[in-house]
């Protein structure tokens, strides 16, 4: 089994969200990067599987050389190489384009990532490989099996799941329950510093997107605080007007 | 031109996020809104989309679409797309509509966002939810195609059209489109879905145990509301995962968010920072979800939340 798992590098979650530069950039100061959550579950699952069919797990991320930590640590996790695609992550088509060109040429059976990327939450990646690569995509996947080339899914939709089956190759974004997240251990981490990390050129330069600035929300107004549910439902019909 | 919008069918219903989208294309059209429908719809209501924006709906009344099989709508939309000459389409987010809209937008070169809160400007620039609600980005689709995908409470209702008519479509779609097979499905019926809730009330673990959560039921059922859940919740198999609401979960946007024994963690918080009222009653006065809160009650769930339902019974 041949797995690609491609990761973001993203804020952790429990960051302050900020911009610099006339609301024009992230401000990164103060920010500590992780492997996103949801392309952790999907890394997780590439290393249960391995571990049960054999097989290798490559590590695909496209950002600039700062990104590199989050990959060292995928490896670390249980990838047994990576790929940087040395360019800035600002669009999803962009990003596409680049892991469907390394895809392409190197026959993976599974494509994982994660459902999103907690930055910009575009949820499309997933979606735009599988159409340039003309294989299924599924999203966003809770449950993932594979047995004799034919792979067992489940989705989640609205108020629910389906059950999927498809045959590999298939792109899959994941989400929780999929797996359970893995932490490193020292030998990972230790060869994690020896498996090979291959730095590419993008190869294509098109974009689909062009973002010109960010805001934040405004300030939440005080709380109001009640004891008298009555008096509760009353702000929610009267205030809110909700009921 | 035409824009076109993707409406999607929940057991043969119109989804009211999709006629939220018909909507929103109405508002950014000069009225030429041609909305798809792809399976067997129930009853007349295909031609009230009208009510909500549509000058024509163009509907695929085959069965073999009654199941969401993501490669075969994409075939369809990026179909009539071309069928219609239309250089845009719209649809609401959702678990299907996303990864449907991203291989259209392959199929058709067109730019594609995503979680989009407004409507665009004469540029094509629009403001879309990032970094989980907790930010907002200002982007430019820029190819000749595009396709948007909205969020919920982008654009309010309209209900005040006239009937649209209906005509057939047959998209051309090959057996490979449906290559991915649908084995079972299991769904909660009669229920609120959880991300087109209006109102929704969520439990944690205040709440001690699955067997506690009559009242949260009681109270979701005097409002209307769907019923979510926090994360340990849906971790302990207390409720199921369809339910828990935040950055891992669902991310929900309702007028209203009662979160009842849920202490407020960043990564809940961030699946309801788009709600426009929350409520909080939690029994530790310091639960950091006092923070983002409208309205607080401390107190303890079991006393205070049958009070607030008999409350908001009186007061309908």
């Amino acid at each position: 089994m041949k797995i690609l798992v491609c990761i973001t590098h993203v804020p952790d979650t429990t960051s302050r969200i900020a911009f610099t530069n006339n609301n024009s950039e992230f401000d990164n100061s103060g920010v500590q990067f992780v492997i996103g959550p949801y392309d952790d579950y999907a890394l997780a699952r590439a290393v249960e599987l391995k571990e049960q069919m054999g097989g290798s797990i490559t590590v695909l991320n496209v950002g600039e050389a700062v990104t590199e930590p989050t990959l060292r640590k995928a490896l670390a996790i249980g990838a047994d190489d990576a790929i940087r695609i040395n360019a800035r992550a600002d669009d999803s088509f962009f990003v596409a384009s680049q892991i469907a060109e390394v895809a392409k040429t190197e026959n993976y059976d599974l494509i994982l990532m994660g459902r999103e990327s907690i930055d910009f939450n575009g949820g499309m990646v997933h979606g735009m490989v599988g159409e340039l690569l003309g294989i299924p995509s599924l999203s966003p996947v809770m449950k993932l099996e594979v047995e004799n080339g034919v792979a067992t899914l489940a989705r989640e939709i609205e108020g629910g799941k389906e059950i999927l089956e498809a045959l590999l190759p298939l792109v899959v974004g994941c989400q929780e329950p999929i797996a359970e997240w893995k932490i490193p251990n020292m030998r990972g981490i230790m060869t994690a510093r020896s498996k090979p990390l291959k730095v590419i050129e993008a190869t294509t330069h098109s974009v689909a997107t062009k973002t010109t600035s960010y805001d934040l929300p405004p300030e939440k107004g005080a709380i109001k605080m009640v004891d008298d549910m009555k008096e509760l439902a009353r702000l929610l019909k009267e205030e809110a007007k909700i009921l | 031109m035409a824009v076109l919008v993707f409406v999607e069918l929940s057991d043969g219903e119109v989804k009211k996020s999709s006629r939220e989208a018909v909507t929103y294309a109405s508002a950014m059209s000069n009225g030429d809104v041609v909305a798809v429908v792809l399976g067997t719809a129930a009853g007349d209501q295909l031609k009230k989309l009208g009510n909500n924006g549509a000058s024509k709906v163009l509907h695929a009344n085959n069965p073999k679409f009654d199941q969401g099989v993501i490669s075969a709508y994409a075939s369809a939309l990026a179909e009539a797309m071309q069928k219609t000459q239309s250089d845009s389409l719209v649809l609401a987010e959702s678990s299907l509509g996303n990864p449907v809209a991203a291989r259209v937008s392959i199929k058709m070169d067109a730019s594609l966002v995503t979680n989009v809160v407004a409507l665009p400007d004469a540029h094509f620039n629009v403001k879309r939810s990032i970094y989980t609600g907790k930010a907002s980005a200002h982007t430019t689709l820029t190819k000749d195609k595009k396709i948007l995908s909205i969020k919920k409470g982008a654009v309010i209702l309209k209900e005040d059209g006239a009937e649209a008519p209906i005509e057939n479509f047959n998209p051309s779609i090959e057996d490979s489109d449906f290559g991915v097979k649908q084995v079972s499905r299991e769904k909660t019926t009669g229920k609120v879905l959880l991300p087109e809730a209006d109102i929704v009330v969520s439990g944690g673990r205040g709440l001690k145990g699955p067997e506690n959560w009559g009242m949260i039921e009681d109270l979701a059922e005097v409002l209307g509301a769907a019923t979510g859940c926090s994360k340990p919740v849906s971790d302990m198999d207390w409720r199921p995962h369809h339910e828990h609401v935040g950055q891992t979960g669902i991310k929900v946007a309702p007028t209203l968010y009662i979160a009842i024994g849920i202490s407020g963690a960043i990564q809940h918080l961030a699946g309801v920072n788009q709600s426009k009222y929350i409520v909080v009653i939690n029994k530790d006065a310091d639960a950091p979800f006092f923070k983002a809160a409208d309205y607080g009650v401390v107190g303890d769930a079991f006393e205070v939340v049958p009070k607030l339902t008999e409350a908001i019974k009186a007061i309908k």
